[in-house]
């Protein structure tokens, strides 16, 4: 991975943004890393979209807000608009194609597109197509040890809901997997 | 051994305050900075501390100026617009001669303002935080892991000098996650507190904290030691950080939030061979002017970032005093200026 990977995380409230940051930044932490977290806050927490910057680096981090990412996850239409053209050249955009129903333009990203809402539900899987998108995220990226990140899902998983763990994981290798 | 954790800001401005002994915390609602009172709720009586949310910010101040007036360590927290309304208080705290802590995490305004990060009670926070003639020291935090340092910090200062001291943070590190480490056992230095009120059972003369005098000349000499206090917070309380300034043609200056995007923008700059540094005040009372002087040998001109409308630029050009051009650059009213703008103006001053 490149020395810093800036990563914007985007879509509705409650589809797991800030869950999902939380899983990379807790992965980071236990190698050691350089990391900031830093969620959008106020009217977005409260049903409308909803976005969370990821800094992960080996060096000291400036700026935590992410303006423009490496990395974008965008798990609906208006934060894929919003956020498209703010992408670094030669970035990667991760897209829920099954909440996302316009396709990316541009010729200088790469481009993935992950029908994750569709795939948690086929999986009985509600709700973790965050996770999904994670795991190819994760496949691409390798930001980290792929035990540093079963680590940091752990670590966001309260001990008494640990059955959460195992569909989380399930979600996750299903990621990978695309 | 300590280990990192991860925390909001707000929680470490929170658990900070427990393991620097603070034991009483008087606090009211409000975005972005509810999580350290959230916190709090949840600990303070777990370690046999008090935690009271008030009935408004005004009372809240005022509890903290009566339980600090006692001689124990107090702290409240808000966010701007709760802050003016503290400032009533605050002036007595400093008129009382009585240390206590004071957290704003700012957000826009004036008025009721945005939710959003800002840094608009620069010149409430270091001019006038209240009526009168009095200075608050004031800590800018710029990482979590500074929102957690700084705590201990302010009370042991405070303390020291019996002032009342500042965190002057915004909702980005507030509601932001990075790493912080704790010391292992935290040493607690509470400085002399023989002025408290605290009862003494007969066996010494009593302690009065009190901010009213009647007599024109005894306000005067009471105020004029104040300061005589004040000049030895500025000749030994100065603090701040300088990032590739030895050699820096642009020097950038900006504190807590605006410093992030700052440092950016500089290694920006650095990879593209323009030789720019940043200056990073951590008391912005007393103003790191000694450190700042520094860099105007080498500097060509400065750069002022901040997340408001041009505060503390007047700071920087009292400290240059004409001898380099200041110019500024901001954005205001919740809006955090990104990497690339404040990159673009330092190449415009570069040319």
């Amino acid at each position: 991975m490149a020395n810093t990977m800036n990563v914007l995380l985007a879509g509705f409230g409650g589809q797991g943004i800030l869950f999902t940051g939380k899983v990379m930044v807790y992965g980071a932490l236990t190698e050691g890393k350089e990391l900031s977290w830093l969620p959008s806050y106020g009217p977005e927490m409260r049903g409308g979209t909803c976005n969370c910057s990821v800094v992960i680096s080996d060096e000291a981090i400036g700026s935590p807000l992410v303006t423009n990412p490496d990395v974008l996850v965008a798990m609906n239409r208006p934060s894929l608009e919003k956020f498209v053209n703010s992408v670094v050249p030669g970035g990667t955009i991760l897209v829920d194609s099954s909440t996302v129903d316009i396709k990316v333009e541009r010729t200088d990203v790469t481009v993935y597109y992950v029908p994750a809402t569709t795939l948690a539900d086929k999986n009985g899987l509600k709700g973790l197509a965050n996770i999904i998108l994670l795991g190819k995220l994760y496949k691409e990226m390798k930001f980290i040890s792929k035990e540093s990140l079963d680590k940091g899902l752990q670590k966001c998983i309260p001990a008494k809901k640990a059955e959460m763990l195992e569909f989380n994981k399930k979600a996750l290798e299903i990621g990978m997997e695309q | 051994m300590s280990e990192k954790v991860l925390m909001k800001g707000n929680e470490a401005l929170g658990e900070a305050a427990i393991q620097a002994g603070c034991r009483h915390f008087f606090g009211y609602p409000i975005t972005p900075q509810t999580e350290l009172s959230a916190y709090l709720s949840k600990k303070m009586p777990k370690v046999g501390g008090t935690f009271l949310q008030a009935e408004s910010e005004i009372a809240a101040i005022n509890m903290v100026l009566g339980a600090a007036g006692s001689g124990v360590r107090a702290m409240t927290s808000s966010s701007s617009p709760g802050i003016s309304l503290k400032s009533e208080g605050v002036s007595y705290i400093a008129g009382s001669d009585v240390p206590a802590v004071i957290i704003n995490v700012q957000r826009g305004g004036p008025g009721l303002g945005s939710i959003q990060p800002s840094q608009a009670d620069y010149w409430q926070a270091t001019k006038a935080l209240g009526h009168g003639d009095f200075q608050l020291l004031v800590f800018a935090p710029s990482t979590v892991q500074e929102m957690a340092d700084f705590v201990a910090l302010a009370f042991d200062t405070a303390e020291k000098y019996r002032m009342p001291a500042m965190i002057l943070s915004d909702g980005m590190l507030g509601q932001m996650m990075e790493p912080v480490v704790f010391p292992d056992a935290s040493e607690v230095h509470e400085g002399d507190k023989s002025w408290a009120a605290c009862g003494h059972k007969n066996q010494r003369k009593h302690n009065i904290v009190n901010s009213l005098y009647i007599e024109a000349k005894d306000l005067e000499q009471k105020v004029v030691e104040r300061y005589q206090r004040y000049e030895l917070v500025k000749a030994n309380e100065q603090r701040s950080e300088s990032y590739l300034t030895e050699d820096a043609d642009i020097v950038v200056v900006a504190f807590g939030a605006s410093s992030r995007v700052s440092r950016s923008a500089v290694n920006a700059a650095r990879a593209k061979g323009i030789k720019a540094g940043l200056f990073r005040p951590i008391t912005l009372w007393p103003y790191p002017v000694d450190a700042l002087e520094k860099t105007i040998g080498t500097a060509k001109k400065y750069l002022v970032v901040e997340m408001n409308m041009g505060q503390m630029i007047e700071d920087v050009k009292l400290a240059v005093n004409g001898r380099k051009p200041v110019e500024f650059f901001g954005r205001t009213g919740g809006i955090i200026p990104t990497p690339a703008e404040v990159l673009a103006q330092i190449e415009a001053m570069a040319k």
